[in-house]
């Protein structure tokens, strides 16, 4: 790392910036994600928070290593798990984990199935994260109210043992539904003080969620024409409304099915295929999807794509 | 008296940070690691008590450091070591072996015992002072 130092009692902030690179990760995180304003705020935050943490010490500020372990609350499809994914870049240029792997679990991952399995287990999956980040999804389930002899008590109580005393080597983020995680921080206060930053992802509204789809689309090189935007807004309406929305994911799902149809309708097609046709995405591929025989159109809403 | 088995023996013993560094060496180079320990310091003796499985898909020395950390409270009178096995199809084998903690007592040398046989002929025998002990008890203070 190059030194910053250009008077004795200044540090040059830019430069400093500058030669962390987390300004592309930032700008990355801005241009390929779509909405989540407030989330990228807060990691803009975080990233110069730390950033002037890192200056401090370099002038002899000596300070406790401040405290990384975050909660990612928001719905399925939200994108916790990718901007983990950029948060462990983040926190590797900045140099407060020593890589950017992120090793992702969930309750059966962490919690065994009789006793004594529980805490090699979560061992296990800690060590395989250390140096790193690592991710738990749906962190609630590891916590059951209903059953005191859960196993899941014992994975939290490792967990804690590490997160607070290797607080150099791991870095926690805890994600899930919003209700469910401020129920599960309720009853486990001694996870809720270890956690520092809690960032919530909104549901993506009906326009940003055909932007995701226009550049999910373009990714893979199709196009809709017009008769199948207006198809696909009538589409994400109605599957908003279904109970197993997830965000966009849900999208990327509806996508892979719309590119099946579209390939069955090339195929039992005359035989012969332009580049265009290739391309282009019908109102048809999308009008077949199970939702339109289900549900009647629901009142066209007041922001028409 | 200082025992010495496998690689820096002959140097001070390696600091913790010394420790990680070379353990770090090991998981770059793609080596998984592991820790055993023994109260046994025959040089003969090749099989070490496993400090739970080798770790093959760790990234961090620090998850190392943990395991060692807890080998050492666990087993104060003892030796532990770490290894490291390079899985890669020409070699398969352990390619890097160094002790780590010794006994917090004082460490006990050899006896050598000399075994007249046939003829002329004189066979000699290395026991670990240790050894007279049963396991468990060789590097107890107070000698039990």
């Amino acid at each position: 790392m190059p030194e910053t130092v250009v008077r004795d009692d200044a540090l040059d902030v830019g430069q400093a910036f500058r030669d962390s690179r987390v300004e592309e990760v930032l700008e990355a995180l801005d241009r390929d994600l779509v909405g989540l304003t407030g989330v990228k705020t807060r990691i803009r935050e975080i990233a110069a928070f730390l950033l002037v943490d890192r200056l401090r010490r370099q002038m002899g500020l000596e300070a406790d290593r401040p405290v990384l372990h975050m909660s990612f609350t928001g719905g399925p499809g939200t994108g916790k798990t990718t901007v983990a994914l950029r948060m462990a870049q983040i926190l590797h240029r900045l140099g407060y984990i020593r890589r950017d792997h992120l090793v992702v679990a969930t309750r059966d991952d962490l919690v065994g199935q009789y006793v004594g399995h529980t805490a090699p287990k979560t061992k296990e999956v800690l060590k395989k994260a250390m140096g790193g980040l690592l991710f738990i999804d749906e962190a609630y389930y590891l916590y059951r109210r209903e059953n005191e002899r859960d196993y899941g008590q014992e994975s939290i109580e490792i967990l804690l043992q590490v997160m607070e005393n290797q607080r150099e080597d791991l870095v926690v983020i805890l994600a899930g539904y919003k209700d469910r995680m401020d129920g599960f921080f309720g009853s486990n206060p001694g996870l809720r003080s270890r956690v520092a930053h809690h960032l919530d992802f909104p549901d993506f509204t009906l326009e940003e969620l055909m932007r995701i789809a226009q550049t999910m689309l373009e990714q893979q090189r199709y196009r809709l024409d017009d008769p199948a935007r207006v198809a696909f807004g009538a589409y994400l309406q109605r599957r908003m409304a279904l109970p197993d929305f997830a965000n966009a994911r849900s999208v990327r799902n509806a996508i892979d099915r719309i590119k099946l149809r579209h390939a069955n309708r090339i195929y039992s097609g005359s035989g012969l295929a332009t580049r265009e046709e290739l391309e282009r995405i019908d109102a048809a591929d999308i009008l077949k999807s199970r939702v339109f025989l289900a549900m009647p159109a629901p009142a066209p809403p007041s922001d028409v794509i | 008296m200082h025992i010495t088995q496998g690689t820096f023996s002959y140097l001070p013993p390696l600091s913790d940070e010394q420790v990680r560094t070379q353990v770090q060496y090991m998981i770059d180079n793609g080596w998984a690691v592991a820790v055993e320990f023994t109260d046994d310091p025959h040089p003969r003796n090749t099989y070490w008590t496993m400090w739970g499985l080798p770790m093959f898909d760790v990234r961090d020395a620090a998850a190392v450091m943990l395991e060692i950390e807890e080998c050492r409270a666990g087993n104060r009178g003892c030796y532990v070591k770490v290894n490291g096995f390079d899985p890669s199809p020409l070699r398969q084998g352990q390619v890097l072996s160094f002790i780590v903690h010794r006994p917090t007592v004082d460490e006990k040398g050899y006896r050598m015992t000399r075994a007249e046989t046939g003829g002329q002929v004189i066979g000699y025998a290395l026991n670990p002072y240790a050894a007279d002990q049963p396991a468990g008890k060789r590097y107890a203070r107070n000698g039990g």
